[in-house]
């Protein structure tokens, strides 16, 4: 016989003989047709032999030799599946409130997961419009002062064609730009403010603008001007907007020569709303004459080439700055350029000396941490109610095993009840997100939709919500399915010791976790309100900033504050080298009497004019004001009382400070002012007299004045003296508050998240003190027949449960005050880590707890003895 | 006795293999059937009948050699139980007194 390995049976039917044929027969049976193929197919060929093979093979299958198979589940798996629908619909349907407190637990938690998923969406999402994305960078600058390196986001206008020269081949586009603010358009009558900038004509392509009329290069004639779609509607209504003139702050005359899509407003670009030709900024402000490579003034994007490097570049032209700088500042600043991907730009946008160190990101994890938690509530809530009322479907699985279920078949039904709970949940979820979603868009000032339309979306939504019901049921179902029928079925059922404990376990960690969340918010309100609430020394009311923009004001600066005094709406006026909330400069290097030797000193150094102590209202300790009447002012220092501190002066009126050759006498102590980050310990500072220079004019307007009309007639006195630039100004009030906005936003988000993990919490508690009361009602009545007093019952039944709350708030007061010491020590300026916030929200738990376990408890403790030992 | 009743293909396989005595398995059986009586015998349901007859006590079976061209596997030797002998007698004398209890009829003629 040919022992090629084609002359064997054919493997499957072989396989298939094997698997029905009774285990007995198969040795024998395999042998005889093994003979009689082998046989045929010396006989009559090997397709000969294989065929009657098959053939004997399906022969065989006869009732005597097939082996006996147990009942396939498989084939009474879809009426089981319907069945399990059924009982679970029946069920949630049979305990309303019970069902209602599990979906909407569920359901809080699933739109919160939901919601932060959105956001962090959204947050990911951002710059992602942009076709190229991936190879448009910023090109910023690192900059070293005092030995800090500092990044700057600003260049000079000389760097665009300098790239240009040297590396245009790694490039496609690089466009100049003064920023984005808001501007006047005029269009005959029509005058409307709108945000845009001027840029090079690379613009358009860089962003891959899509234009709904016109070209993109549109932009390269110096008069156009490309309007958003949005912009050009309110310029001119239905009109053709294509070719018609109108007017970028009362003197500009441009013309429309395209109009595009409007920018997603989740995006660096979003309020670009129109942009005029760089040419045009060039001519107007003069930039050409006045602005080189040492003002740094402008932003300059960048599109590299395809498949360039962005890092290998971003190294390439480190020293293009450097290079073109005066040797001696070049030296000192040693300033490095590099590019900044836009795929960074808003994720991780801050640097901390010269290198990146994250950003809004730590809010995504933050965030996303929040919302596990919340997620993880609502399941513990789900799983502890359906085990607590297990005993309620003890006996119904207990008849379903005795009827033949398997073990595998009570748990996959409780699987499919907790899955058709999430999925009712997911729909009650998606109802709770539409009616949210609003006020949570102007919380965290975004504009996110439901994406109704992305199939993604739902995939994601509904395999969370399938995930959800796994995670959620996994423990019921296998806790249940073991239960034993005859215990079950002969009442002596009694949920075991174990399934206590764990039960409590997990209420235990829900509070544990909720506690924490609502200490840790206390505490982050607790900071930021003890920073609004810091003194500042000054008086911020009524200060408007003018930054100053003209020679013209500094050198006319006394006719421009008479004529302003003379409104009668000003009350003082006074000028500064930087702004009072930000100073910047730095003076070091002083030597003074009783100086420690070694102490190599900086203060913070602000400029005024004589007027600025009355201006800001600042409290002198000791000492003396500026004054005009003595020369000797000019060159005289106040100092404030941290400067005094650091310095180390007994009595420093009319002593002197000196430094190359110059003596300055300090005549008066200042309270010490908040001039930089409310969160830091103000710094030394110096305060002098320079009336030759400032950048920024405070003033001071009356307290009787009308404060709109006063800006207005402020404005036409500014524009008397400085006709080129237009008129801004800033609320000091306001420049300060902006200084919490972003803390108090992510606290406003954190403490709405923490409510709703503690409403998840109650939620559960609820739930389980009723099952609990109503398990136990029959006992009650022994106890009260017995002479149990009311209170003796009530404080019975409270009891546990407070207990429960109490070690999780113990347990979320050590982990919380040992990360929130942690967190407050990075301020210098902070609250302490006090006991109120951890009594304020253990307290108001506590109370709750109990107030919650009373409402269930009271009615079946009031209830007649009667009434609940009658049933049955 | 209807108990000891055998169906016609039953008491030709316990026939055949009687007749091939000791080296009655699967196989052979089919052969000598095949031979002796010129019908085609399929492997199930001489199977289903020995199994069948085995249950009932007429046949026995034990496993003898393995060769290569089975595969490995053990041949399963049949052989008649004398209570196999027995009713296989009972039917042949059953048989016998009817053939016997025709009465004096030419039996060509009556089928002619």
């Amino acid at each position: 016989m040919p022992k090629k390995d084609d002359n064997n049976p054919p493997n499957r039917i072989l396989s298939f003989f094997r698997w029905f044929c009774r285990p007995e027969y198969l040795e024998d049976l395999e042998g005889d047709l093994r003979e009689r193929f082998s046989r045929r197919s010396e006989e009559q060929g090997i397709h000969h032999a294989k065929r009657h093979f098959t053939l004997d093979v399906l022969r065989l299958v006869r009732p005597g030799l097939i082996r006996s198979f147990p009942m396939r589940i498989e084939i009474t798996n879809k009426a089981m599946f319907k069945n399990y629908l059924k009982t679970g619909w029946r069920n949630l349907n049979k305990n309303k409130g019970f069902s209602s407190i599990n979906i909407g637990g569920l359901a809080i938690g699933m739109t919160v997961a939901m919601l932060i998923g959105l956001w962090v969406y959204d947050e990911v999402s951002y710059n992602g419009q942009f076709k190229n994305v991936d190879r448009i960078a910023q090109v910023l600058q690192n900059n070293t002062f005092n030995g800090e390196v500092e990044t700057s986001f600003n260049q000079a206008m000389q760097l665009e064609p300098e790239l240009r020269n040297r590396y245009g081949d790694y490039f496609d586009y690089i466009v100049t730009t003064p920023g984005t603010y808001d501007q006047l358009l005029t269009f005959e009558e029509k005058k409307i403010t709108k945000s845009g900038s001027y840029m090079g004509p690379d613009i358009t392509e860089m962003l891959s603008l899509k234009m709904v009329k016109g070209t993109r290069n549109a932009l390269k004639s110096p008069t156009s001007v490309l309007l958003a779609e949005s912009t050009a509607a309110a310029l001119f209504g239905d009109q053709n907007p294509l070719d018609k003139s109108l007017k970028i702050n009362n003197e500009l005359l441009v013309t429309v020569k395209g109009v595009y899509e409007d920018i997603p407003s989740n995006s660096t670009f979003g309020d670009l709303t129109f942009i005029a030709p760089w040419e045009l900024e060039v001519k107007r402000r003069n930039l050409k004459e006045r602005a080189d490579w040492r003002h740094s003034w402008f932003y300059t994007y960048v599109q590299v080439s395809e498949h360039a490097d962005i890092q290998k570049i971003s190294t390439l032209i480190e020293d293009v700055k450097f290079n073109n700088m005066d040797a001696e500042q070049a030296n000192k600043e040693r300033p490095r350029l590099f590019l900044h991907p836009m795929v960074d730009w808003y994720l991780y946008g801050d640097f901390e000396n010269g290198i990146n160190s994250g950003g809004r990101i730590e809010y995504l994890w933050l965030f996303g941490t929040i919302a596990l938690f919340v997620l993880l509530l609502a399941c513990i809530n789900f799983m502890n109610l359906v085990t607590a009322r297990s005993e309620r479907r003890a006996k119904e699985i207990g008849i379903r095993k005795t009827l033949g279920s398997l073990r595998s078949q009570v748990a996959r039904q409780f699987l499919v009840e907790s899955i058709l709970v999430s999925g009712l949940a997911f729909v009650v979820s998606l109802i709770f997100l539409v009616g949210i979603l609003p006020s949570f868009n102007v919380v965290a000032q975004k504009q996110i939709g439901i994406p109704w339309a992305n199939l993604l979306f739902w995939l994601i939504c509904i395999g969370y919500a399938l995930l959800t019901g796994l995670i959620a049921g996994v423990y019921p179902s296998l806790y249940l399915s073991a239960f034993r029928p005859i215990e079950t079925l002969k009442g002596a059922f009694r949920s075991g010791r174990f399934e206590g404990v764990s039960r409590r376990v997990l209420v235990v960690i829900q509070f544990t976790a909720s506690i924490s969340l609502i200490i840790a918010t206390l505490f982050v309100y607790r900071q930021v309100q003890f920073v609004k609430d810091r003194p500042i020394g000054y008086d911020r009311d009524r200060l408007v900033r003018i930054p100053v923009k003209s020679n013209e004001i500094v050198n006319k600066f006394e006719p421009l504050q008479r004529d302003l005094l003379n409104t009668g709406v000003v009350e003082e006026i006074a000028g500064t080298s930087t702004p009072i909330t930000a100073t910047t400069n730095t003076y070091n290097n002083y030597d003074w009497e009783g100086k420690a030797p070694d102490l190599s000193n900086e203060f913070v150094g602000l400029n005024v004019t004589y007027d600025f102590g009355k201006m800001v209202d600042w409290e002198i300790e000791k000492g003396r004001d500026f004054s005009r009447d003595y020369k000797r002012d000019g060159t005289a220092f106040i100092l404030n009382e941290a400067a005094v501190e650091y310095m180390g002066l007994e009595n420093p009126i009319g002593t002197y400070m000196k430094r190359d050759g110059n003596n300055h006498e300090i005549i008066g102590i200042v309270k010490n002012l908040v001039t930089q980050s409310p969160y830091d310990p103000v710094k030394a500072t110096i305060f002098r007299i320079d009336e030759g220079w400032f950048n920024h004019l405070y003033i001071r307007l009356d307290r009787s004045s009308n404060m709109q009309a006063a800006l207005t007639q402020i404005e036409t006195i500014f524009e008397n003296y400085d006709q080129l630039n237009p008129f801004e100004y800033e609320f000091l009030d306001q420049a300060y508050a902006s200084k919490f906005q972003d803390s108090e936003r992510i606290g406003t988000l954190a403490s709405f998240f923490s409510i709703l993990a503690i409403l998840i919490s109650f939620l559960g508690l609820f739930g389980l003190v009723a099952f609990v009361a109503e398990k136990r009602t029959k006992e009650l009545g022994i106890r009260k027949i017995l002479g149990a007093s009311e209170a003796n019952l009530h404080r019975m039944l409270s009891k546990e449960f407070l207990i429960l709350v109490l070690i999780s708030y113990l347990i979320a007061s050590l982990f919380t005050g040992y990360f929130i010491g942690g967190w407050l020590s990075q301020f210098e300026y902070r609250s302490k880590l006090s006991w109120l916030p951890f009594a304020l929200a253990g307290g108001s738990v506590l109370v709750l707890t109990l107030l919650i376990v009373s409402l269930q408890t009271i009615r079946v403790i009031k209830s007649n003895p009667v009434e609940s030992l009658r049933m049955e | 006795m209807s108990k000891h009743h055998l169906g016609e293909f039953e008491e030709v396989v316990l026939l055949t293999v009687a007749v091939l005595h000791d080296g009655a398995y699967g196989v052979a059986i089919i052969d000598e059937m095949e031979k002796r009586l010129e019908r085609k015998v399929s492997i199930g349901s001489l199977q289903t009948v020995l199994r069948r007859l085995e249950k009932k006590g007429y046949l026995s079976s034990k496993f003898g050699e393995a060769t290569k061209v089975r595969g490995g596997k053990r041949k399963r030797y049949f052989c008649l139980t004398s209570y196999g002998r027995k009713v296989l007698q009972t039917t042949k004398e059953q048989r016998l007194d009817l053939w016997n209890a025709i009465p004096n009829l030419d039996l060509k003629k009556g089928y002619a």
